[in-house]
């Protein structure tokens, strides 16, 4: 291309052309330039005197006010997320003449501490409206408030402000369902409009606090003041309300919450209740849990390395992001998927031996009964959760139909709406093994899923969603938390997943049900401890090994270090005819499944019966 | 040896080192100028934040960094490069749409993992000039009907997908640096003067289409004092500090508007004003001047480079650089609707700093890679 115009290119033309070209713009760019100058001869010559007249008048600011945050309400009305009045003590660094005498007289008066003088030198040189004024200490007691007082005129530049703060009365049950806010950082800033925050003292972090920051925050309030020759306030001229932030209405129930949270005991693990009708999150529990009021003004370093580097993980989220092997609790959906797909029926009989093989001499897969189940069928086999059945069964099957079957259910997804940093768990497929092992899949693989064990993994809230969607004989609804806002319609924008899941005999639905009742009403049923309730629990148990047990070694809890000892899950829904709760509950290292039954069944009783100790009143609310 | 002062500067520019490492002096010399005049500014406009200061003398340092290793690379490298880069970059921009990390409503960002984040549009301004000056490399100028159309394909694509990120502001500038190459390579007049006489009637038609709201929207753009609590009061605030400033200003750390904070964004986009009012008259002239020097320079550059590669690109860089000043003054002195350009150099902050650097580093390689003659 470029030869063959070469012997036409008349390079020396192009170049004047270009050359010429540069010039005219040089000349246009003094023109501007001078069009500048002029601008600014207009405004700082001929119309000087206006100017001076106008800044020597200027004695009127704008000066933001952070709106009230909204509340935080449980479904019967209950304050989850309360404002509260407090008083702390701040500085006016420009009216302050000797900054360590200061320092001095208030520590005198005052208890101090390093963290907090560090914190305010921090925040000293942020960037700042001139005269604004610091926080030294916050949450002042009624003791404290006093003393300075009387101190107050001799302290120049000191002065003790009210000011609204977060709280959240209920602590630790909530952490983790609620959030919490804390101290703005420059990132935080990055993400909403910094201008609107000026003056704000928090943000919400995680939770219903991070997610909903939109609608929680408001519109901060602009107010004209005059001030003096020195920048201090001298009078507010006009005023824009600030316009608080919205009211948050949840789906949770406080009581139920906290009840759940008190019922797992000294146990880490995690609770989940959902409304089957709609998705709403009746309870979220992740224990151990921590005080959220600790982040609201900054926690201290000292308070974070503690719950940071504490081995029970406050701090984690166990319910949204905790991966558990879902154990004999994935048993109802293999068995759907079996039945799906043509390798399982209702009537065909099966012989289970105590441990299952691929080849005649391979690995023995053992059952949880050592001696077998003798005959039985798909029924039976949820009712005593054989495991052999589903060591077949999945095998027959192979990981690609149990992927496409059980992700319908919201395995390997995010499936909660409204909170922010939720895990997707592992529901494993061929290409995932391809890519992070780089191995193909072994029908070894496919034996361990089908117990819920091996590479599959799964968030507590995953779990209690899919069970919702065998409870509503199919109808799956993505788990969400906010039921409404304040002012805004019911429906605000939180497009869910929901839909019906198609199989191809609907009436798989009933039979699994009555199936997963029976694992309570019959005999045999590895939950029969449960009988005898006044509505009917249909249920499924869980045992999740932590570790992997050689070939045909036993699980011997008595010499068996604690953390070790197998998870305890369990999966119920309640009444069965037409289920109005959905629990799921994992008890960390709790050995056996009844102690997870025995929390489902005291939830059952108490969210159906209204039959809670009475000690849980005070979280009643009006409307209950 | 008896030698003129101006011969002496000359035997000083030329000499070995800058040679060596290619620096051009003094291109280097007004960017330092008007960088010191700068953080002189920045101080008082900052309310005197010795902190603010220093994190942006560490950006510059980033920028000069960055000039420097752009003026080892010979320009032949940088055609080789510009088409890849082009695309590459396009790329990048789908990828913001899709993948884009918000911030304030707009996704303008892109995270690598475990790396810094960045702005693919911000890079844009200096791919697309090159991109546009590498497909007139090889072909004869003035451009033909076909070549023109081509070229403003070329300029349409990455600036309709920066708008919609949406970045109104620098999908215009991407816009601009790429007319400036179509421009210097001979763009005929009838089309700029055609282009010029149609504007005023595409105006007046989109006037027409538009929905009520957005007839009061462009209202209040062109006519901020009418919201004079919101965006207006900037514009009434920042004339007040610059008229009131006067021939001589009113002295460094002196000036009430700045000082007391009745100008909001000081430090950023509105820091001229703070220079006219302390500085007045006096000194906002010395500073565009210093920006005349650097511009000067680089049209010089432009000028006498070997190429038409080198030349269109040199030119359209030196000219994008002038119009990031023009409209930052203009705003802030009320001849321009307020948009969020920052004053190159000058304005705390912002990624725009190396983006700007790597462009005079570009400049520097151009005019020290020439064959010594």
């Amino acid at each position: 291309m470029a030869n063959k115009h070469h012997i036409f290119r008349n390079y020396r033309q192009e170049q004047s052309l270009t050359q010429r070209r540069v010039i005219f713009a040089a000349v246009f760019v003094l023109l501007l330039s001078l069009v500048l100058m002029s601008r600014l001869f207009f405004l700082q010559v001929v119309e000087h005197e206006r100017y001076v007249t106008k800044a020597d008048d200027n004695r009127v600011m704008l000066v933001t006010e952070p709106p009230p945050r909204g509340l935080i309400y449980d479904t019967n009305g209950v304050v989850l997320a309360d404002n509260r009045p407090i008083h702390s003590l701040t500085i006016t660094p420009e009216r302050v003449a000797d900054f360590s005498k200061l320092k001095k007289e208030l520590s005198d008066i005052l208890n101090i501490s390093e963290d907090e003088w560090s914190a305010y030198d921090q925040r000293r040189k942020e960037y700042r409206r001139p005269y604004q004024s610091i926080t030294l200490k916050s949450q002042l007691t009624d003791q404290e408030w006093a003393r300075v007082s009387v101190d107050l005129y001799k302290l120049d530049g000191v002065q003790v402000e009210a000011q609204l703060t977060r709280f959240y009365p209920y602590g630790e049950a909530f952490a983790h369902a609620i959030g919490y806010v804390g101290r703005i950082t420059q990132k935080d800033l990055q993400r909403v409009d910094s201008q609107s925050y000026q003056g704000a003292q928090f943000i919400g972090k995680t939770g219903i606090e991070g997610f909903y920051e939109s609608k929680l925050f408001g519109r901060p309030g602009i107010s004209k003041v005059e001030v003096n020759a020195r920048g201090r306030i001298m009078e507010e001229l006009e005023r824009q309300n600030p316009v608080p932030g919205e009211n948050l209405h949840l789906y949770l129930d406080a009581r139920l919450q906290q009840y759940a949270y008190d019922l797992l005991g000294d146990y880490k693990g995690s609770v989940v209740a959902l409304d089957p009708k709609n998705g709403g999150i009746l309870a979220l529990v992740s224990k151990p849990g921590f005080d959220p009021n600790l982040f609201v003004r900054g926690i201290s370093s000292k308070n974070y390395a503690a719950l940071r580097d504490s081995k029970r993980l406050p701090l984690f989220n166990r319910a949204l992001r905790g991966g558990y092997p879902p154990a004999s609790t994935i048993k109802p959906f293999m068995a759907l998927a079996g039945l799906e797909y043509g390798f399982s029926s209702w009537n065909e009989r099966y012989y289970a031996k105590g441990y299952y093989q691929i080849n005649p001499n391979g690995r023995r897969y053992r059952d949880w009964k050592r001696e077998g189940h003798g005959w039985i069928n798909l029924e039976r086999s949820i009712i005593e959760s054989v495991d052999t059945y589903y060591y077949q069964l999945a095998h027959k099957m192979g990981i690609t139909p149990i992927h496409n079957f059980l992700s319908q259910f919201g395995f390997g997804e995010r499936t909660v709406l409204d909170l922010n940093g939720a895990g997707k768990g592992l529901l494993p497929s061929n290409e995932w093994k391809k890519a992070r092992y780089k191995e193909s899949w072994y029908p070894g693989d496919s034996v361990n899923v089908g117990i819920g064990q091996g590479f599959m993994v799964a968030t507590p809230i995953q779990i209690a969603t899919a069970v919702t969607a065998i409870a509503n004989r199919g109808d799956y609804y993505s788990p969400r938390m906010v039921s409404t806002i304040d002012k805004d319609t019911p429906d605000f924008g939180l497009k869910g997943e929901d839909h019906k899941i198609k199989i191809k005999d609907s009436r798989n639905w009933e039979h699994m049900v009555k199936a997963m009742r029976r694992v309570v009403t019959d005999s045999k049923g590895t939950a029969r401890r449960l009988q005898g309730a006044s509505y009917s629990i249909a249920g499924k148990t869980g045992t999740g090994q932590v570790f992997s047990l050689q070939e045909d070694e036993e699980y011997d809890a008595k010499n068996l270090e604690k953390r070790l000892h197998d998870h305890a899950l369990f999966i119920g829904f309640a009444p069965s005819e037409k289920p109005e709760i959905v629990v799921f509950a994992i008890f960390e290292n709790g050995g056996s499944s009844s102690k997870p039954a025995d929390l489902t069944k005291q939830l059952f009783d108490a969210y159906l019966k209204d039959d809670y100790p009475k000690k849980y009143n005070y979280l009643k609310g009006d409307r209950s | 040896m008896n030698l003129t002062w101006y011969e002496r500067l000359l035997s000083f520019t030329n000499a070995r080192l800058w040679r060596l490492t290619h620096v051009d002096v003094l291109l280097a010399a007004s960017l330092v100028l008007l960088m010191s005049g700068g953080l002189i500014v920045l101080y008082s406009a900052s309310g005197q934040n010795v902190d603010m200061v220093e994190r942006q003398m560490v950006r510059l340092a980033l920028g000069f960094a960055t000039c420097l290793v752009l003026a080892q690379l010979p320009p032949k490298y940088m055609l080789r490069a510009s088409p890849l880069l082009f695309v590459g970059i396009a790329g990048l921009l789908i990828g913001v749409l899709l993948f884009g990390v918000g911030a304030k409503g707009a996704q303008r960002w892109l995270e690598i993992p475990g790396g810094p984040r960045f702005q693919p549009s911000e890079i844009m301004k200096i791919v697309m000039p090159m991109m546009i000056a590498w497909y007139f490399s090889d072909r004869p100028l003035p451009p033909s009907f076909k070549q023109i159309f081509t070229v403003l394909i070329i300029i349409i694509v990455p600036v309709l997908m920066i708008a919609k990120q949406p970045d109104l502001g620098t999908s215009l500038l991407v816009a601009v640096s790429g007319l400036f190459v179509l421009f210097l390579a001979g763009l005929p007049w009838m089309y700029i003067l055609s282009a010029g006489a149609l504007a005023p009637v595409a105006g007046y038609l989109l006037w027409h289409v538009m929905h009520d709201y957005q007839r009061q929207r462009v209202l209040t753009f062109l006519n901020p004092e009418s919201d004079p609590l919101g965006s207006g009061w900037n514009i009434i605030q920042s004339k007040t500090a610059i008229g009131s400033g006067g021939i001589y200003g009113k002295g460094w750390l002196e000036g009430t508007q700045a000082q007391l904070n009745f100008l909001p964004e000081s430090h950023t986009d509105f820091i001229i004003a703070v220079l006219g009012e302390e500085f007045g008259m006096l000194g906002c002239g010395v500073l565009i001047l210093a920006y005349l020097l650097v511009i000067a320079r680089g049209l010089y550059i432009s000028a006498t480079a070997e190429d038409n590669y080198a030349r269109l690109l040199a030119g359209s860089l030196t000219l994008t650089f002038f119009v990031y000043m023009f409209v930052n003054i203009g705003m802030v002195s009320g001849i321009l609707p307020v948009v969020g350009v920052p004053l190159p150099l000058v304005s705390y902050g912002g990624t725009s700093i190396i983006t700007i650097m790597a462009t005079f580093g570009i400049l520097m390689s151009i005019q020290t890679h020439k064959r010594a003659r």
